[in-house]
Formats: structure tokens, C-alpha cells, sequence
């Protein structure tokens, strides 16, 4: 089953270039430090060097004369890491959450479902500018911010899976047969929502990054690192000018956003055949 | 169907209440003296300011009592005061809030109508390169950074091409009225209204095209065609009908982040809403207007949300009659 | 000449599918007022030719030779337009779920006058009119009002009767019946079969009945065709084929149809003078539904008051219509469900007193089958873990739970080999046999079987019922055996349950309350089974070859 999965994944020419993109960044990501170990807040030229147009200096400089591939290569490396690791946090939270409302339903779902929706009510974009307004912003509370405005999906949608799983045969009869709730969540209903989970999941990694640019943009975001959002922020007030400061960075959020979009769906078309195929 | 959406009115209101409830927390748990963090950077250096407000909050009685004070006072629409702007903060979101509301709701219109349009072509054209463009499009879209495609925007359709209006609510001194105002602010509306509504179009089209093929598969469809009605007509009245359901909810669920767009594109608009007034509060570290526009584009999203209800009980009878 | 006749027709699967033609060699024809049965088990492609007249075959799915002649005109490649015309006008249909076929957002009344509009007859009011005229005809109370109506409001007979109606509006030759009844009670079952009959009488109309039960075939049918792997492998007349069926594949089919009669009369009174292995009193649940905050709750007694002793060997059958509450009561016995009230007491344990730990433990002893063999099975986990995860919970060493694992495979005749195997890698009568081999590996006292066979080719089903009663007998079983199907029950139960609306109406030895039923509600079930009339002499001749 799994491997006709794979084998649709692959097939999926959408998909093997989003991959394709989404290695790319990666690689740029671990290996952009050996190729640009100094700092990319360093000043290396006169400012506002256009792209193409000095050799070594392959896009240019900004308007503070710094490297803006540098600044592009250590923004890919904060753009995964916050995308990759707020979408763990946000599974932390909402799988269990979900599950747990899910599977015992009456009152715990209630009164879960009630916390959700609360989350989920509230403009997440402007919870999380006021929870790094109020905060320092750093990466910790970047990561927490988006976290905590992107788990709800994930709750409703481990609920949904785990309340109709949970009414299927083979959970009642692993009740009968004298195994716990924990075993039974864990070993018998979560692994059947895992293909719905999985997709989600590389759709947030999108979003997330989206978010953190976003953040970014508006001088939300950990002053002490590079971002795409923020080298497009600082842009912004020169962009009559050089507008190309503002182009390049946007052109590697919207790849890598894509990237990760193409291979959700293409996850979505091979883990889940029956919505994206004509059935039968 | 009232009582419907009275249990909608009553879980709205609780959710403003424990929004109340959450902003204060948020005070108390920020780092430093909390009649500081209501102050704002700017106010936090008048010794008078800080005793007034802790006069106000009694922020030296009882957690209750604070709480009861916060919420007593909100309650009676008293968001706090910005000593920055030297203006109660709802006089300032009151001025900002129309251009915000018909920045979103423009938007949102924009965005359904393309969407579900876009969608609806797609899902009948299924395979064909109609098909593919229009996807590939919502694709794009759906990946584009929001302040980013609204700055290209504006590079292009107003610093290069000089259509439309890149900057502000209307012509400044230009002294329209009537239907040349109405006009003006049109133009001015253009860019925002549509880089807005972008990215949610692409959500809308891909949600109305999967549902519509999802639809098109169920059994009361196949019933239809062998009625021997004509295939535009089931698409129309059969499938699109049912597919719409959950784009509605999706609407709801996303209102949220209309909201939260229109920081972004009021920001680099400079559309004079809400949004804009967030993001000049963060510079200036004003909490009290961070905390109220929080509010108050929480209280907007539950209005999207009600509005979404309504409509979905209006087409689904299953809600209306049980 | 035949109203249709249909010549050579083949159909073609889409690739990648498990044969290439859906249907192949298929000759038949359907005078006018005749009633034509399709008879065959799933997978046999019997609904394919009578999609393909329709032009409604499932995407990707083509003919791919022969030919369809209405009045003697092909229609077998006409365009889309030219069906359009056909349909719902010369041809209808009706279909098996009858909540799904009609448009969950539309009254009932705008549905109905789609099909005059759909063919630009009638003025709108007109078409109201004729609505209410065919609502009433096909035997809906109150026509006015059902026509303002939408489907949820509707039972299901209810809905299937407003898809008859929609069907006859423009009185049509020829009504393609696609398992219309297969989803309904079979009190239902026999009003609806019933009324298709009298219409098809009145109108003079012809009927393509597609059905997989032979009791329905006995019932209705003037000529059937029994399809297999999508070839006919016999045609000819009710009588004959039901009497005198010459393919060895439709002589097996008519073996495997559950009678009344097949359980020997003997061995109940053995088992009830056994000792008492379970003790059912007072049990009670009820369900409220849809309470909110400005609205009163629905409350339905699922299972009210009942009590009853199951002895050491016995087999009791709980036998009900759908909402009948045979199911939750079954559910709260062994607790997947919490009753309101009552007790349960298996062997000397009570079930109801006890909680987390200690149920899990005492539950062991007793086990469920399940109804539906795709979602019974953990698919993600292969038979080997299925079958032992139970003993391991109970403290087995896995070694241990893996040879018992294997024994119990060969037990309910299956290789010992699957235990390195994945559900899907089983048919559905196989994964049967898997959860039944599940349910033992715990040593049960009682197993309750939910609707075990119901989900089951009849064929299959009868082969399953078989291993039910020879496990039975082999292990001194004793079981609760869920139904809704009284021929079920009559083969395998010692005493049969009958239940009504949470209530038992009736409890008695098998023969007693099938041959002579106490309760009213008892003898509308039994003459509702279909195909009764034709049993005895079905079983007779069959018994003769």
C-alpha cells in the first residue's frame, strides 16, 4: 500500500520538481556556511551594486553594501529551520490534542474542540505580531508564535481521522481484546491517520515559512538573523531604486513555498488516491 | 434557523469574553511592570500616566479585581488610551475602521466570486489545459508572500506603468466629493483589494474545483443524468450547489487571515486601516492599540464568521429545519 | 420484437484493473411488461449492461463491442444529446442507496419536476401537479406536504419510493432497477417489490431488476439471467432457472440461500439444560441526540429493559430490523457501549461493575465478530500481529501467541502462512475467517457475531455460516448471534430474540418463533422475506438433482 504510494509520488512530475527546488534549498542551506562562512551583515562593497555586474558579487549588494547572495544563502538556512521546526512544535501540540478529542468525544472533546475553535477564531497573523510585539522578538518566540497560531488545523484534523477511525471494527475489537487507550491511539488508529497528517504537514511547513517572512517584513523577526522577509523589508524604502533587492528574496520564498505546496500535493495525490483520482 | 444563529451570537460573545481574558493575561505576562506594557514605550516614562492607569486598573489590588476592572472597561468599549497618539484608543480604530472593513470585504468578495468561478471552470474542464492554467495559476498564487506580490504591484501597475494609485485611501487635496470621491477611492481600492484577495482566490478555486469533481461522483448526480437533464444544468444546480457547502466553511475558518493580510497590504499600501495602525503601534511599541486592534480584528472575524454561518444554513436545509 | 434487445455487448474495464472486459458475450433481450432479474454475486458485472443502456457507465469504463437496440434503433453509440432524449423518458433507473440519489439541497417536489423540465414539457405548475399525482401513486402519505419535503426528512423506503416516482414521471417502457432494495429493511424490501410489481402491471412498463438475492428473484422475476465473472451463465425462465438451474454455478448459488428449515430441531433443549454462561437483566441504553443550548434533545430507547440467560453450547439469535437496537445491545453486553442500567453477568463476573483494568481483563472472555470484514481488520497490521496483540495484552509470550495464532488459522481454514500477510491481501469471506479466528485466540466463553455474515457473497456467507457451526459444535461455543436476516438466524440459532424499537417482542425456541411467531410483528417479518412461497419447491427440486 505504502509503495503504491511511492510510486504515485513519483510519477507525480509536479511533485519531482517541487522536490527537486526543495533539495536544492536544502543543499543551500547546510552547505551555504562553508561557501559563505562570514557574516552576511558584513559590509564587502559599495551599496547598491546591481546584480551581475562584479565578479564574486553574483547578486549584488544592498543599500548597506552588503553580499546580498550571502544574506540569500544563511536566509534559506532560517527559512527551513523555522518552517521545519514550528510545524513539530504545532504537530506537538495539536496531534495529541486532537486525538485525545477524538477519542474520548463527550465532554474532554467539548471542551478541546471549544479551545480550538478559540484558537482558530482569533486573526493568528495578528496574535502572533502581538505575542513578538509583547515578546522579545528572537527565534525561540518566532517559532513559538507561529506554533501556536498553526496547530488548530492539525487538531481538527487528527479529530475528524481519529473519531472515524475509532468507530471502525478493528478498534472495538482491540478493546475487546485488552489493550490500553494509550496502545490503541498509538498503535491502531494514528498509524491509519497518518497519510492525512503527513500531507497537512508539509503544507504547513509552507505556510510557516510564509508566516516567518511575513514576521520578518515587518521587524518582527530575531534582529540577529538574516531573513528573506527581512532583506525584503529593508528594501522596501529603496525599492524605486533597486528594486531587485526586493525581487531576488521574494523569487526564493515563493520557490521554496511552492516547492513544499507541489510536493504536498503530490503526497496528497499518492497517500490519499481516492480524492485526487476519478474512482473506480 | 433564530436559533441557530442565537447559539452562534451567544458562542461569539464568549469567545470575545475569554479574548478579553487572554489579552490581560498577555499583559501580566509580559516582561516588565504591566502599567508599562499599558502605557507603551512612549507613555511609560510619565510617572503621572503609569499612576493614573494603575489608579484605573487597580493594578495593586487582587488578580480578580484586575481582571474584573479589564473586563468592565472593555466591556463599556474603553480599549485604553495611547499617549503616543494622545487619543483613547477606539477613537483611533473607530477612524480606521471603515477603510479596513472595505478593504477586506472588497477582497473577500473578490476573491470568492474569481475563486469559485476559476474553480468552477477548472473542475468542467478537468484535464484540459484550461484545467492545468488555471491550477498551475491558483498554485502560484497560493505560494506567493502576500507583502511581496503587494509590492511588485505597486512597482508595476503604479511606479512603471502609472495606472492606478499605489499609495493611500484617496487623492490627497484633491478634494473629491460625491461619486468623484466614491470614484477615486475605487482606484485607490484596485491594487490592495486584489493583491489581497490573491491568495485566498487560490484557495477558493482549489477547494471549488475538488469539491465540485467530489460531488460530481455521488450518486444523487448520476441520478440527475438519468433524469436526462443537460449536463450544465446538473453542474449547475446538482454539483455546484453541494460543492459549495464546504467552501463556505473554508471562507469562515479563513476570515481570520484576511484580517491578518490586511496588516500586510495596508502596511505597504499605506491604506489607513487597522492594519496599518497595528504596524505603526509595533514601531512605536503602543501596546494598548496592539492589544485593541487585536480585539477588534478578533470581533471582526467572529461578524465574517456569523455572516459565513447564515449562508451556509441558507443553502444546506439540513441546519435550518433540524 | 423485442422492446431491447442486446446482442454480443462487451464492456471494457480501464487499465490496470483486475480483467480487462467488465462483461463479455452478453445476448439478451426484454419484451414490453416483462420483469427481467440480473442475478449475481459482486464482481460479476451484472449492473454493466444495464448502466450501458443508460449511458452511465462509471468513468473510464467503455463498450467495447456489440450492440443495444431499442425498438430495433442501436443506442449503443448514440451522443450525449440524442440519451439525454432516452433517458428518464423511454428508460429510467432507480438505484441501491436511496439517501445518496436524491439531492441532499433540494425538496423532493423540484426534484420530481426536473425530469418534465429536463424534457421541456409541462408548465411548472403543471409539473407540480403530476408531482403530487405521482407521489401519490407510488404510496407516500400526505403528497402535499412530502413534496415540500427534502430527502432527510424521508425514511429510507420513503426516499426509494420518491426515486420510483421521478423514475415513472414521464412513463417510461423500460425501468432499470439497480438493487433497489438492497438497502432496505425487508419489510421495506417486500412494500417496495410490491409496489414495483403493481406499476409495472398498470403501466404495462418492462423491468430490468438487478439484484444479488434470489429470494427477490423468486418473488418478482418473469426471466432471469444469472451472470458470473461477466458472462450469463444461464438464461431462461424464473421457473426454470429457480427450479431446474443447469449451470453448476447457479445450482450452487440456490444451495448456499439460507432456509428456514435448516436447523435440525434437535440440540436446543441439550444446551438450555446446560449452566448459565451469561445473564443479561434489566439492561437499558438510551441515546439523546442533537440537544443544544436552545434546543431539547431527541431521545430514543435503543435497548429497553432486556433480560435473558445464554447457556454453556446455545446459540441465541438477535434478531431486528435496522434501529431495532439489536446491534447496541450487543455493544453494551460487553461493554463497547456503557448501559444506563442493568446488569451482565458472564460466568460468575459482573461486567457492568467493573472499570479500566480490571474490564479489559474479564473481557477476554468474551469476544466479537464483526460485520464488515474491510474495516474490521487493522489495515496497516499484518495477521500475525492481528491475532496476537489480544494474548500479548493478556500477558502470552509473543512466541506462544504466534504458534496459537497459526493454529487458529488453520482452524478456520486458512494457511498458517498468513500470518506474514496484510489484510488486503484477502477477500472478504478470508478476512471473515480472520476475525473470527481473532475473536477465538482470546479462549472466549461467548462471542457475540455482529451482523457476521451480512457484509457476505451468499455463497461465500453460507460457507462462513458453515465454519460458525462447525466451530460451534467442535468447541462448545456459546453465542450471541446478531442479525436482521431471520433465514440467518434460522440456520445457526438454537433460540431467536426478536427486537423492536429496543423492545424484545418475542423470545422462543428457533422453530417455535419461526414456525409459529407469537408476536404480529414476527409474522410481518417472516412473510416479508422474500422468495418464501418458492422455497419449498425451490428446495425440493434442487434436492432432487
Amino acid at each position: 500500500m505504502m509503495l503504491d504510494g511511492f510510486k504515485r509520488f513519483a510519477r507525480n512530475r509536479g511533485a519531482a520538481i517541487g522536490l527537486v527546488i526543495l533539495l536544492f534549498v536544502i543543499l543551500t542551506a547546510i552547505l551555504g556556511p562553508l561557501l559563505y562562512p562570514d557574516s552576511p551583515w558584513k559590509m564587502v562593497q559599495r551599496p547598491f551594486l546591481p546584480p551581475f555586474t562584479m565578479d564574486g558579487l553574483p547578486l549584488g549588494t544592498d543599500a548597506l553594501g552588503r553580499d546580498v547572495m550571502a544574506g540569500l544563502v544563511h536566509g534559506a538556512r532560517i527559512s527551513l529551520l523555522v518552517g521545519l521546526v514550528s510545524t513539530v512544535v504545532a504537530l506537538l501540540i495539536g496531534v495529541p490534542i486532537g486525538a485525545l478529542a477524538g477519542y474520548f468525544g463527550g465532554f474532554i472533546d467539548d471542551a478541546l474542540m471549544r479551545f480550538t475553535e478559540f484558537f482558530q477564531t482569533i486573526p493568528s497573523f495578528a496574535l502572533a505580531i502581538v505575542l513578538l510585539a509583547i515578546f522579545q522578538p528572537s527565534l525561540f518566540y518566532v517559532i513559538l508564535a507561529i506554533a501556536i497560531v498553526s496547530w488548530p488545523p492539525v487538531a481538527r484534523l487528527v479529530r475528524g481521522e481519529v473519531l472515524s477511525l475509532r468507530s471502525r471494527e478493528y478498534v472495538e475489537a482491540a478493546m475487546l481484546s485488552g489493550q490500553g487507550t494509550l496502545q490503541i491511539i498509538t498503535r491502531q488508529i494514528l498509524p491509519n491517520a497518518l497519510p492525512p497528517i503527513i500531507v497537512l504537514a508539509s503544507l504547513m511547513v509552507a505556510t510557516a515559512i510564509l508566516l516567518e517572512s511575513s514576521l520578518s517584513f515587518l521587524g518582527l523577526g530575531d534582529p540577529n538573523v538574516m531573513s528573506w522577509g527581512y532583506m525584503i523589508g529593508t528594501a522596501r524604502t529603496v525599492m524605486r531604486t533597486a528594486w531587485w533587492l526586493s525581487f531576488i528574496p521574494g523569487v526564493a520564498i515563493l520557490l521554496t513555498v511552492l516547492a513544499m505546496n507541489l510536493i504536498g500535493e503530490g503526497l496528497n495525490d499518492a497517500l490519499n488516491p481516492r480524492l485526487s483520482r476519478k474512482s473506480r | 434557523m433564530i436559533r441557530f444563529i442565537l447559539a452562534r451570537l451567544v458562542k461569539a460573545v464568549v469567545i470575545l469574553l475569554a479574548i478579553l481574558i487572554f489579552n490581560f493575561l498577555l499583559i501580566h505576562a509580559a516582561p516588565g511592570d504591566p502599567a508599562a506594557v499599558m502605557a507603551g514605550e512612549a507613555g511609560a516614562t510619565d510617572e503621572k500616566f503609569i499612576a493614573d492607569l494603575r489608579a484605573r486598573f487597580g493594578l495593586d489590588q487582587p488578580f480578580g479585581v484586575q481582571l474584573w476592572l479589564y473586563v468592565k472597561s472593555t466591556v463599556q468599549l474603553d480599549l485604553g488610551f495611547s499617549y503616543r497618539q494622545n487619543m483613547p484608543v477606539i477613537d483611533l480604530i473607530w477612524d480606521r475602521l471603515p477603510a479596513t472593513l472595505l478593504l477586506t470585504l472588497t477582497a473577500f468578495v473578490i476573491a470568492l466570486v474569481l475563486g469559485v468561478t476559476a474553480g468552477v471552470l477548472a473542475a468542467s474542464k478537468q484535464g484540459t489545459w484550461w484545467d492545468s492554467i488555471i491550477s498551475s495559476m491558483a498554485l502560484l498564487f497560493y505560494a506567493t508572500p502576500l507583502f511581496w506580490v503587494a509590492l511588485m504591484a505597486s512597482l508595476l501597475f503604479s511606479v512603471v506603468l502609472g495606472w492606478l494609485p499605489g499609495y493611500g485611501y484617496e487623492t490627497i487635496g484633491a478634494n473629491y466629493t460625491g461619486f468623484e470621491r466614491a470614484l477615486d477611492i475605487g482606484k485607490h481600492l484596485i491594487l490592495p483589494a486584489t493583491t489581497l484577495g490573491l491568495f485566498f482566490m487560490a484557495v477558493y478555486m482549489r477547494m471549488t474545483r475538488a469539491s465540485m469533481l467530489e460531488m460530481s461522483r455521488l450518486d444523487f448526480v448520476k441520478t440527475a443524468r438519468a433524469k436526462g437533464l443537460k449536463n450544465r444544468v446538473i453542474q449547475r444546480r446538482h454539483v455546484l450547489r453541494n460543492a459549495l457547502l464546504p467552501v463556505i466553511t473554508l471562507a469562515g475558518l479563513q476570515a481570520g487571515q484576511i484580517v491578518g493580510g490586511a496588516v500586510l497590504t495596508e502596511t505597504v499600501f499605506a491604506w489607513p486601516g487597522i492594519g496599518r495602525l497595528l504596524f505603526e503601534a509595533i514601531s512605536q511599541r503602543d501596546y494598548s492599540v496592539m492589544l485593541g486592534v487585536f480585539f477588534v480584528s478578533a470581533a471582526m472575524v467572529l461578524l465574517f464568521n456569523l455572516i459565513t454561518d447564515v449562508l451556509y444554513v441558507l443553502v444546506d436545509p439540513r441546519i435550518r429545519l433540524t | 420484437m423485442s422492446l431491447l434487445e442486446i446482442e454480443n455487448l462487451a464492456i471494457a474495464l480501464p487499465a490496470g484493473a483486475d480483467r480487462q472486459l467488465a462483461v463479455e458475450n452478453i445476448s439478451f433481450g426484454l419484451s414490453k411488461g416483462e420483469i427481467l432479474c440480473i442475478v449475481g454475486e459482486s464482481g460479476s458485472g451484472k449492473s454493466m449492461s444495464a448502466n450501458a443502456v443508460m449511458g452511465l457507465l462509471p468513468e473510464g469504463v467503455e463498450p467495447a463491442g456489440g450492440h443495444i437496440r431499442f425498438h430495433g434503433r442501436e443506442i449503443l453509440h448514440l451522443t450525449e444529446d440524442e440519451r439525454i432524449d432516452i433517458r428518464g423518458k423511454s428508460i429510467s433507473m432507480i438505484f441501491q442507496e436511496p439517501l445518496s440519489a436524491l439531492n441532499p439541497l433540494m425538496r423532493v417536489g423540484a426534484q420530481i419536476c426536473e425530469v418534465f423540465e429536463a424534457h421541456g414539457l409541462l408548465t411548472p405548475a403543471e409539473r407540480m401537479a403530476r408531482a403530487v399525482e405521482l407521489l401519490e401513486e407510488v404510496g407516500l402519505p400526505d403528497p402535499d406536504k412530502t413534496i415540500r419535503a427534502y430527502p432527510f426528512q424521508l425514511s429510507g423506503g420513503q426516499r426509494q419510493r420518491v426515486m420510483i416516482a421521478m423514475a415513472l414521471a414521464l412513463e417510461p417502457e423500460i425501468l432499470i432497477a439497480d438493487e433497489p432494495t438492497t438497502a432496505l429493511d425487508v419489510t421495506t424490501q417486500a412494500q417496495i417489490l410490491a409496489l414495483i410489481e403493481e406499476l409495472r402491471r398498470k403501466h404495462e412498463m418492462a423491468v430490468i431488476f438487478i439484484t444479488h438475492d434470489f429470494g427477490v428473484v423468486a418473488d418478482i422475476a418473469d426471466r432471469v439471467i444469472v451472470m458470473q465473472t461477466g458472462q450469463i451463465v444461464e438464461q431462461g425462465s424464473a421457473e426454470d432457472v429457480l427450479l431446474r438451474p443447469s449451470h453448476p454455478y447457479t445450482k450452487s448459488l440456490i444451495a448456499a440461500i439460507p432456509g428456514m428449515k435448516d436447523k435440525p430441531d434437535t440440540g436446543q433443549t441439550h444446551s438450555q439444560q446446560s449452566p448459565v454462561i451469561l445473564s443479561v437483566k434489566n439492561l437499558n441504553k438510551t441515546f439523546s441526540t442533537g440537544g443544544g443550548l436552545f434546543k431539547p434533545a431527541r431521545v430514543v430507547h435503543a435497548v429497553n429493559d432486556m433480560t435473558f440467560d445464554l447457556h454453556l453450547g446455545e446459540t441465541i439469535g438477535i434478531v431486528g430490523e435496522s434501529g431495532s437496537g439489536k446491534s447496541t445491545a450487543g455493544r453494551c453486553i460487553i461493554r463497547l457501549i456503557d448501559p444506563d442500567s442493568g446488569t451482565v453477568r458472564l460466568s460468575d463476573v459482573d461486567l457492568t461493575a467493573l472499570n479500566g483494568h480490571a474490564l479489559r481483563m474479564a473481557r477476554s472472555k468474551a469476544q466479537m465478530i464483526f460485520q464488515d470484514p474491510y474495516s474490521s481488520l487493522n489495515p496497516r497490521a499484518r495477521i500475525g500481529r492481528i491475532l496476537t496483540e489480544g494474548p500479548i495484552a493478556h500477558g502470552v509470550p509473543r512466541a506462544q501467541a504466534l504458534d496459537r495464532a497459526r493454529e487458529l488459522l488453520s482452524l478456520v481454514g486458512l494457511d498458517p502462512s498468513a500470518v506474514d500477510r496484510f489484510p488486503h491481501e484477502f477477500s472478504g469471506g478470508q478476512r471473515q475467517r480472520i476475525g473470527i479466528a481473532r475473536a477465538l485466540a482470546l479462549d472466549p466463553d461467548v462471542i457475540i457475531a455482529d451482523e457476521a455474515v451480512s457484509a457476505l457473497d451468499v455463497s461465500i456467507q453460507a460457507q462462513v455460516l458453515d465454519l460458525l457451526a462447525d466451530l460451534k459444535a467442535r468447541l462448545n461455543l456459546s453465542m450471541l448471534f446478531v442479525t436482521h436476516d431471520l433465514r440467518v438466524a434460522a440456520q445457526i440459532c438454537d433460540r431467536i430474540m426478536v427486537m423492536r424499537r429496543g423492545q424484545v417482542v418475542e423470545m422462543g425456541p428457533s422453530a417455535q418463533v419461526l414456525g409459529q411467531p407469537a408476536h404480529d410483528y414476527t409474522r410481518s417479518l417472516l412473510d416479508a422475506i422474500p422468495g418464501r412461497h418458492h422455497e419449498a419447491a425451490m428446495r425440493q427440486s434442487v434436492a432432487s438433482y
